[in-house]
């Protein structure tokens, strides 16, 4: 534990250290203030922009995109992983599928997609779902395949319908594979719906960067990226506690 | 990482000879009657059908603009990809050794694997400006995290013992790495390597997507822009074709190194 917490301290100070190494370098001109603004700069570019309220609306829009994707894909991505695990056959056209569908660069049916779907929310919530439906469905089977056959069995001595065996036996079973499926799945869907409103979108977090480092409004740009990384780093940090939360209750039984 | 390594979870299991080659078949079969089936119902103006992009891309392949295009991205990617791979092997293996070192950075590197890199593109195109360079820069940024990381977790799993024999026998920190770390470490790698190279090619087709004259995620974005369906539905299938195939071929490679080394 002692170590562990040696290995945090020393984490936060090279974080820090990096920080204020860029902010000094930014203030003396080391690096030119048109590439880098100062850290100080970009927090205080995003207190301005986000707190002025003139990107609610890009704010609000670009993260209910996200949380639908999201949802979406934890739904399709657990049932899908479901029905292919109980047909052995369904699993032997699927497994080569999965292993190399994440090789495949998803990003580049984007362009299909708004052609398919026209320029709104539409296209960022499909490419959001190819993006992290996979990653939940290849949990969903590992986890699945982690059940222990005694606990199925335990489950059958004791009578219990199959709704309640899933329920009681199964899902807390499974539930660790299950999660780290859905934390990838959240930053899958984070990644796949930004990129998309970057590079072609009119509205959205996204989209906004985009606009600013066009119009080369540098200030406003670091402003909303810091905001957007924060974000991201915030959510997955979450769900990181969360799961290892779910890991230690697990562990004390 | 499980997230990593959920991906190869799934890459074995036995066999079951025809009737899987039959199933691989009516898969096909199913992929490309759906491509048809949205290239018709839209009537080509998203995706052109399976046998008009066909033949576009036979035609596309005989010019030269194609090749000049396909070239630019080759390299950027060859570079990006070179530099990823070397520089993750380094790190990994320094991290993994260096057990505190590790501890210290694994989860800034786990974190930046999972933030959007998008957002940070204009950032690279004003350090290094419009360019292959930028690219390259990208294609690092994406390929780079998940090459050090598999390193990393392939070198801490080893049985301590290998370490402790190297150090009795008074191997050099590069020796070590050379004859111990990396030989026990293959299998692992080739992994890194699997995914590090299609994020590196990810990396380098969004830099071209975003802001590029040349390579082929330009051309899938001009071709789009000019209502040139076939075009854009052609540079697709060849990005997908090629992914697909040197994925399957590092899987294949993998396998092959886990024999040996087992």
């Amino acid at each position: 534990m002692t170590r562990r917490l040696a290995a945090l301290l020393v984490r936060i100070a090279v974080l820090a250290g990096l920080v204020a190494t860029l902010e000094i370098c930014c203030r003396t001109g080391i690096i030119d203030p048109l590439t880098v603004i100062p850290p100080s700069d970009m927090v205080a570019s995003m207190i301005d922009h986000v707190g002025s309220g003139e990107f609610n609306e890009g704010i609000v829009n670009t993260f209910s995109t996200i949380v639908l994707a999201f949802v979406l894909a934890i739904g399709c991505g657990t049932l899908a992983g479901a029905l292919i695990h109980r047909s052995l056959r369904l699993r032997d056209v699927a497994d080569p599928l999965l292993a190399s569908y994440y090789s495949v660069p998803t990003f580049i049916f984007y362009p299909l997609l708004v052609a398919l779907l026209g320029l709104g929310k539409a296209p960022l919530v499909v490419l959001g779902v190819l993006s992290a439906a996979p990653a939940v469905m290849i949990s969903t089977l590992s986890g699945l395949d982690g059940v222990s056959p005694v606990l199925l069995k335990l489950a059958r001595v004791q009578r219990l319908s199959p709704a309640r065996t899933l329920w009681w036996i199964v899902l807390p079973a499974a539930l660790p594979r299950l999660f780290s499926g859905f934390k990838l799945a959240l930053s899958y869907a984070l990644i796949g719906v930004i990129a998309g409103e970057f590079i072609l979108s009119g509205s959205g977090l996204g989209y906004a960067i985009s606009f600013a480092y066009q119009s080369f409004d540098n200030r406003a740009m670091y402003g909303l990226m810091l905001f957007v990384l924060l974000a991201a780093v915030i959510a997955n940090g979450v769900l990181y506690v969360w799961e290892g939360r779910l890991a230690r209750r697990r562990s004390n039984g | 990482m499980s997230g990593l390594a959920l991906e190869d979870a799934l890459s074995k299991h036995p066999s079951r000879g025809r009737i899987r080659a039959f199933d691989a078949a009516v898969l096909t079969l199913v992929l490309l009657a759906l491509w048809q089936a949205i290239g018709s119902w839209t009537r080509g103006v998203a995706v052109s059908p399976p046998l008009q992009t066909l033949v576009y891309l036979f035609d596309l392949l005989r010019t030269g603009m194609f090749w000049d295009h396909a070239a630019a991205t080759l390299t950027a990617f060859l570079v990006a990809f070179a530099l990823s791979a070397l520089i993750g092997l380094a790190l990994g293996l320094i991290f993994g050794v260096q057990r505190f070192t590790g501890e210290v950075a694994e989860p800034i590197l786990a974190g930046f694997y999972t933030i959007p890199k998008v957002t940070l593109y204009p950032v690279v195109l004003l350090i290094f400006g419009l360019g292959v360079s930028a690219k390259i820069a990208f294609g690092v940024m994406h390929g780079l995290v998940p090459m050090t990381l598999f390193t990393l977790g392939a070198v801490r799993s080893l049985p301590p013992v290998l370490i402790r024999t190297a150090r009795v026998l008074r191997l050099s920190p590069g020796r070590t790495m050379l004859w111990v770390l990396m030989p026990a470490c293959l299998p692992e790698i080739v992994n890194g390597l699997r995914i590090s190279f299609s994020l590196t090619l990810l990396g380098v087709l969004i830099g071209e997507m975003f802001s590029s004259q040349r390579g082929l995620g330009f051309l899938l974005v001009s071709g789009m822009a000019q209502h040139n369906v076939p075009l854009s539905t052609a540079v697709v299938t060849v990005i997908v074709v090629v992914s697909i195939a040197a994925n399957t071929l590092m899987l294949r490679l993998r396998g092959r190194t886990a024999q040996r080394s087992s």
